[in-house]
C-alpha cells in the first residue's frame, strides 16, 4: 500500500473487500468469545478476532502494532489464558443460564444503548478528512515510533516499565502461598500414613480394574461401585469424574439382549419370578 | 481603731473554723470556745461603740480596705468594711443577742452529741451575718447573705436525722434562693446602672438615674428581702424552719436571717427613697404579711410556730416602717433591735418550756407551768408583755412609732396602712395571750393521764427513756439557761424606754438612714390611745376564749379561718398547686413534645433512612456483575449527556 | 469504503466486549471480553492515527498492549488465587466478602 493510498479519503477496494470479510469474521468471533460455553472456545474465538485485528492494524500502517499484536497479544496474552484455563480445567462447561434476577436484560439494554450512543457520536462527527500515516511512515513506522517513545514518550514509557515490574511481582505475591512449617519428608508421610491406618498401601490407580484407563475415571471396586480415591484430588474437586460403572453393565446388558433377540429366545419375565416368590411363600 | 472591725467577723469565723476542723478532740470544750469566740466578738463591738460615741456624729463611719478582691478593669470589687451606726446597732445585736443563745445552747444542747458541730455552725451563722452587715459593697454582702443561707440550711437541718428537720432545711434553702436571685438581678442592675456597686457611690449618686431602673433594682432588693425576711410571699419556710434546734430558731428570728432583709432595705434608702412605686410595694408586702402571719399565729397549737408566726408579723411591721421612707427607718431599726430583745427572750423561753417537757411543743398538752419555772415564767412574761406593746415597755415604744408612721402616709394609703398596723396590734395582743394562758396558766393538762406517779423529782432519767408517752416532769432550766433569758428580758423591759427617752436611738441612727417627720392626721396620742384599745380588746378576746373556760386538750375542728390558718393560710397548698402542680404540668408537656415531636423528628428521620437504606441496601447484592452492569449504565449515561452537550 | 467503518467496528467490538463482561459469569471469559474491549480501543487509536497523520495514536495503543499485560499477568493470578481457595471461577461465588 502506497502513502497515496492511505492519505485518500476513501481506501482501495481491495482495502474494502479485505475489510468486509475480515470484519465479519472478527465480528463472529467477538459473540463467539461470548457466548461460547466453554472457556476454551472462547479463547480460541479471541485468538482469532485478535489475528484479526492484527490484520487491520497493518492495513491502516501501523506495522509495528500489527506484528506486536500476534506476537505479544496472540502468542503470549492468548497463551497465557489457554494457560490458566487448563489449569482451571479445561473442560469445564459453564452454564448460560443467568442466576442473579433481571442483570441479562439490564445488560443487553445498556450495551444496545451503549452501542446506539457509540455509532451516533461517530455518525455525528465529521470526520471526512483522512491524513494518512504516509508521512509519519516516511522514515519506517517503527523507527518513527521509536524516536516518539524516547522522547515525546519517555517518562510515560519508564513508568510503563516500572508498572511491568509491579506487575509481575504482584502476581507472584498472589499466587505465593507462604509455607508455615516445613514440609513433611517421603518418610515421614509413610510413617503417618501407617499410624493412622488408612490407606497403608498406595492409593489405587484410576480405570485400571475397568475397562478405561483414562485419569479422570474412577476406578471399580470388586462389587462393581466406583471408587473415588482412584481419581487425582484436582479432578474430585472439580467435580470432572466420569461415572463408567453403570455405562458398563448397561452395555452389557444391552449386548446380552441383542445376543438373545439374535438367537430368538424368549426373555425371562419377571413376572414368573414374582409368581414362585407369593408361591413360596 | 478601724482595724478592728475585721477581727469582729474573724473572730467567730474562727470559731466555726476550729470547730469544724479541730474534730472530735475538742468535744469537751468546743461549745465553750463557740461561746467565748462569740462573746469576744460582742466585746470588740463594744469598744468600737465606745469609739463610735467618742466621735462626732459626722465622723462616725469607718472604712477598712483589707484587699481588692475582684481586680478586673471597671469591675472593681473590694472586701472593704463599712462600720457605721447601722452597721454598729446590728452588730451589737448580733453578737450580743448571738452570745447569748450560745450561752443558752451550752445548757439546751448539753446532752446532744454534735454540740460541737452546733457551735460551729452558729459561729458560722455569727461570721456570716457581721459579714452582710458590714460588708462596704452589694457583691461582699451578697457573700454574708449566702453565708446566712448556707448555715440557715445547715442549723435548721441539724437534726438531719428526722426527715421533717431535712425537708425544712431544703425548703429554707430553696426559697431563700429565689430572694438570692432578686439580689443578684439587683447587683447586676446596680452595676450597669452606677458602674459601680460600693455603697459610698451607689447611695450617693441614687437621685442620677432613671427611676424605672431605680424601681427596677429596689424591687429585686424587696424580693431578696422577702426571701431572707420570709415576707408574703416567700414566707413559707419559717414555719417549717422550727424544725431546728430552739436556739437556732431564736438566732434566725431574733439576731440574724430574718433581719437582713430589713437591713438591706434600710441600708439601701437612697435607692428606695428615689423609687415610691417600690416603697409602696414594700409597705403592701409589709402590712400584708404582718396580718398574714399573725392570723397564722393565732391558730398554731405548736408554741414555736406560733412564735414564727408572731416573727413574720413583727418583721412584717419593720418592712412596713421602712417602706414608708425616711419617717420611718429608725423606727424599723428600733423596732428590729426591740424586737431582738424579746423575740429571742420569747423562744428561749420556748426552749427552756420544752426542755423541761420532754421537747413536747403542743401548748395543748401544757398548762399551770409559772409554778414549775418560775424564771421561765417571768422572763418570757415580760417578753409577752414586751411584744404586745404593754406601755412602758420596749414593743410600746417601738411598735407605737410604727403604727404612728404609717398613719403619717397620708391619704387613705394611710389609713389602710396604719389601720393595718392597729388590727395587727390588736391581733399580737391576742395570740400572745393565748399563748401565755396555754402555757403557764390553766388546769395542767400534762397530767392527762389518771396514774400519776408519786415519785417527780428522782423518776427524771427514767421519763427520758420512756420516750414521749411517759408523763413529763416539768422543771426549771439550769442556770447557764435562765441567765440569757433574764439578761433578755431586762432588754425587753428597759430597752424601748432607753432609746426613745430624748430620742437617743433617733439621734443616733439619724446620719446614716435620714429622718423626717411625718404629718400624722392624727395625734401622737390618738394613736396610742387606739393602740391600747387594740391591746386591750385583743387581751381580753383571748382571755375570754383560753382564761376563763378550760382549754380542750385536743384542737376543735374550729372555723373557717381557724382552719386555714392552722395551714399557714394555704401557703404551701398555694405553692403546691402554683409551682410544683405547674411545673409537673410544664415538665409533662415538655416530656411529651420531647416524646412525640423531638423523638418523632429524631425517629422519624432516622426510620426514614433506615427505610431507605434497606431499600438502598438491594442494590448492593455483592455480585460484581451486577455493580458492573451499574457502571456500565453510568458509562453511557455520561456518552449520552456528552453528546447531548454537544449537540446543544 | 470509508475508514470510518474502522471505527463503527471498534465500537461494536467494545460493545459486544462490555455485554460480555456483563453476561458471562466464569471470571476468565469475563477477563477474555476486558481484552476484547482493550483490542476495539486500540484499533481505534490505530484509526485515529491515521486519520491525524501522526504515530502518537499508534503509541497509546503501544502502551495500552503493554498495560494490558500488566493487566492480565495480575488478574490471572487473582482468578487462580480466587480458585484456589473457593474451587470456583465463577465471579458470583465471590458475591460475599468472607468465605
Amino acid at each position: 500500500m502506497s502513502a497515496q493510498q492511505l492519505a485518500a479519503y476513501t481506501t482501495s477496494t481491495g482495502e474494502a473487500f479485505q475489510f468486509w470479510v475480515l470484519g465479519t469474521v472478527a465480528v463472529v468471533g467477538a459473540l463467539s468469545t461470548v457466548f461460547m460455553r466453554k472457556a476454551v472456545h472462547s479463547a480460541l474465538s479471541l485468538a482469532g478476532t485478535m489475528i484479526v485485528l492484527a490484520v487491520f492494524y497493518l492495513a491502516n500502517g501501523a506495522y509495528f502494532l500489527g506484528i506486536v499484536q500476534i506476537v505479544v497479544y496472540t502468542g503470549a496474552i492468548m497463551m497465557l489464558f489457554l494457560f490458566v484455563v487448563m489449569l482451571v480445567g479445561v473442560t469445564a462447561a459453564d452454564s448460560l443460564k443467568e442466576t442473579i434476577k433481571g442483570q441479562r436484560w439490564l445488560a443487553l439494554l445498556s450495551g444496545l444503548g451503549f452501542g446506539i450512543l457509540l455509532f451516533a457520536g461517530i455518525g455525528n462527527a465529521s470526520l471526512k478528512e483522512f491524513d494518512g500515516t504516509g508521512q509519519a511512515n516516511a522514515n519506517g513506522n517503527v523507527e518513527g515510533l521509536a524516536s516518539l517513545i524516547f522522547t515525546k514518550y519517555v517518562f510515560a514509557f519508564e513508568i510503563t516499565g516500572a508498572l511491568l515490574i509491579t506487575a509481575a511481582v504482584g502476581a507472584m505475591v498472589l499466587t505465593h502461598r507462604e509455607r508455615t512449617e516445613r514440609a513433611k519428608t517421603q518418610r515421614e508421610l509413610a510413617e503417618q500414613r501407617v499410624r493412622e491406618g488408612r490407606h497403608v498401601p498406595p492409593l489405587p490407580a484410576p480405570g485400571v480394574y475397568a475397562r478405561h484407563n483414562a485419569v479422570d475415571i474412577a476406578g471399580l471396586l470388586p462389587d462393581g461401585t466406583p471408587s473415588e480415591l482412584t481419581v487425582s484430588k484436582t479432578l474430585r474437586e472439580r467435580g470432572q469424574i466420569r461415572d463408567v460403572s453403570t455405562e458398563a453393565l448397561n452395555d452389557l446388558r444391552a449386548l446380552e439382549q441383542r445376543a438373545e433377540e439374535r438367537l430368538e429366545r424368549t426373555e425371562i419375565r419377571p413376572a414368573t419370578f414374582k409368581r414362585t416368590e407369593e408361591a413360596s411363600k | 481603731m478601724e482595724k478592728l472591725i475585721a477581727l469582729l467577723i474573724a473572730a467567730p469565723l474562727l470559731g466555726a473554723a476550729v470547730l469544724l476542723v479541730g474534730g472530735r478532740r475538742l468535744d469537751r470544750v468546743g461549745h465553750w470556745i463557740g461561746t467565748l469566740l462569740s462573746t469576744a466578738s460582742f466585746v470588740i463591738g463594744l469598744v468600737l461603740f465606745a469609739g463610735l460615741l467618742g466621735r462626732n456624729a459626722e465622723h462616725r463611719t469607718l472604712i477598712q480596705h483589707l484587699w481588692t478582691w475582684v481586680p478586673v478593669e471597671s469591675f472593681q470589687a473590694d472586701v472593704t468594711f463599712r462600720l457605721d451606726q447601722l452597721s454598729m446597732t446590728f452588730v451589737l445585736l448580733i453578737t450580743g443577742v448571738g452570745s447569748l443563745i450560745h450561752l443558752y445552747s451550752v445548757g439546751y444542747m448539753a446532752h446532744d452529741e454534735r454540740r460541737r458541730r452546733f457551735f460551729g455552725y452558729l459561729n458560722l451563722f455569727l461570721a456570716a451575718m457581721l459579714l452582710l452587715v458590714l460588708a462596704d459593697n452589694y457583691l461582699l454582702l451578697y457573700v454574708g447573705w449566702e453565708g446566712v443561707g448556707l448555715a440557715s440550711y445547715l442549723l435548721i437541718g441539724f437534726w438531719q436525722h428526722k426527715p421533717s428537720a431535712a425537708t425544712a432545711a431544703k425548703k429554707a434553702f430553696l426559697v431563700n434562693r429565689v430572694g438570692d436571685v432578686g439580689l443578684s438581678i439587683a447587683i447586676m442592675l446596680l452595676f450597669t446602672t452606677f458602674g459601680t456597686f460600693a455603697f459610698g457611690p451607689v447611695l450617693d449618686h441614687a437621685g442620677s438615674a432613671s427611676e424605672g431602673k431605680l424601681t427596677a433594682i429596689a424591687l429585686m432588693l424587696l424580693l431578696a428581702a422577702c426571701g431572707k425576711s420570709a415576707q408574703v410571699p416567700l414566707q413559707s419556710w419559717l414555719g417549717d424552719a422550727m424544725e431546728g434546734p430552739t436556739p437556732v430558731s431564736a438566732l434566725i428570728h431574733a439576731a440574724t436571717m430574718v433581719t437582713a432583709g430589713v437591713y438591706l432595705i434600710v441600708r439601701s434608702a437612697a435607692v428606695f427613697n428615689a423609687a415610691p412605686d417600690a416603697q409602696l410595694v414594700v409597705t403592701v408586702v409589709g402590712a400584708v404579711t404582718l396580718l398574714f402571719g399573725a392570723i397564722v399565729g393565732c391558730a398554731k397549737d405548736d408554741i414555736k410556730k406560733a412564735l414564727a408566726g408572731s416573727t413574720m408579723s413583727q418583721i412584717g411591721y419593720m418592712v412596713l416602717a421602712a417602706g414608708l421612707g425616711p419617717v420611718g427607718y429608725v423606727f424599723a431599726i428600733m423596732h428590729l433591735v426591740t424586737h431582738g430583745f424579746f423575740k429571742a427572750g420569747l423562744f428561749l423561753g420556748a426552749g427552756s418550756v420544752m426542755h423541761g417537757m420532754n421537747d413536747e411543743v403542743d401548748m395543748r398538752k401544757y398548762g399551770g407551768l409559772r409554778t414549775y419555772m418560775p424564771v421561765t415564767f417571768v422572763t418570757f412574761g415580760l417578753g409577752y408583755l414586751a411584744i404586745i406593746g404593754f406601755p412602758g415597755l420596749s414593743g410600746f415604744f417601738s411598735k407605737d412609732k410604727i403604727i404612728e408612721a404609717a398613719f403619717a402616709k397620708g391619704g387613705t394609703e394611710g389609713w389602710i396602712l396604719g389601720g393595718a398596723a392597729l388590727l395587727g396590734a390588736a391581733i399580737t395582743a391576742f395570740y400572745m395571750t393565748r399563748v401565755m394562758l396555754m402555757t403557764f396558766f390553766g388546769e395542767e393538762r400534762w397530767r392527762s393521764r389518771p396514774t400519776r406517779s408519786p415519785e417527780a423529782p428522782s423518776a427524771e432519767p427514767a421519763a427520758e427513756h420512756q420516750g414521749e408517752h411517759a408523763e413529763p416532769h416539768p422543771h426549771e432550766s439550769p442556770k447557764v439557761m435562765t441567765i440569757p433569758m433574764i439578761v433578755l428580758a431586762v432588754g425587753s423591759v428597759f430597752g424601748g424606754a432607753f432609746f426613745s427617752v430624748g430620742d437617743r436611738f433617733l439621734h443616733w441612727l439619724e446620719p446614716v438612714t435620714g429622718h423626717s417627720e411625718g404629718d400624722s392626721p392624727l395625734s401622737a396620742a390618738t394613736v396610742t390611745g387606739a393602740t391600747m384599745v387594740c391591746l386591750v380588746a385583743g387581751v381580753a378576746i383571748a382571755w375570754a376564749q383560753y382564761g376563763r373556760k378550760p382549754v380542750p386538750a385536743v384542737a376543735p375542728r374550729g372555723s373557717l379561718l381557724t382552719r386555714a390558718a392552722r395551714r399557714d393560710l394555704y401557703q404551701d397548698d398555694l405553692n403546691h398547686v402554683v409551682l410544683v402542680r405547674g411545673g409537673e404540668h410544664l415538665t409533662r408537656s415538655l416530656v411529651y413534645v420531647d416524646h412525640t415531636l423531638v423523638d418523632g423528628v429524631v425517629n422519624g428521620t432516622a426510620a426514614g433512612f433506615g427505610g431507605l437504606s434497606g431499600r438502598l441496601r438491594r442494590l448492593q447484592n455483592g455480585f460484581a456483575r451486577s455493580y458492573a452492569v451499574s457502571m456500565f449504565g453510568g458509562a453511557a449515561l455520561l456518552v449520552a449527556a456528552t453528546l447531548l452537550m454537544r449537540a446543544v | 469504503m470509508n475508514p470510518v467503518n474502522y471505527l463503527y467496528l471498534a465500537a461494536l467490538l467494545f460493545t459486544i466486549g462490555a455485554t460480555g463482561v456483563l453476561i458471562r459469569r466464569n471470571a476468565i471469559v469475563v477477563f477474555m471480553c476486558v481484552e476484547l474491549m482493550l483490542n476495539a480501543c486500540n484499533l481505534a487509536f490505530v484509526v485515529f492515527s491515521r486519520m491525524h497523520g501522526n504515530l502518537d495514536g499508534q503509541i497509546i495503543a503501544f502502551f495500552t498492549m503493554v498495560v494490558a499485560a500488566a493487566e492480565v499477568v495480575v488478574g490471572l493470578a487473582i482468578i487462580v488465587s480466587l480458585f484456589r481457595t473457593r474451587h470456583s471461577a465463577s465471579v458470583d461465588d465471590a458475591s460475599l466478602m468472607k468465605l
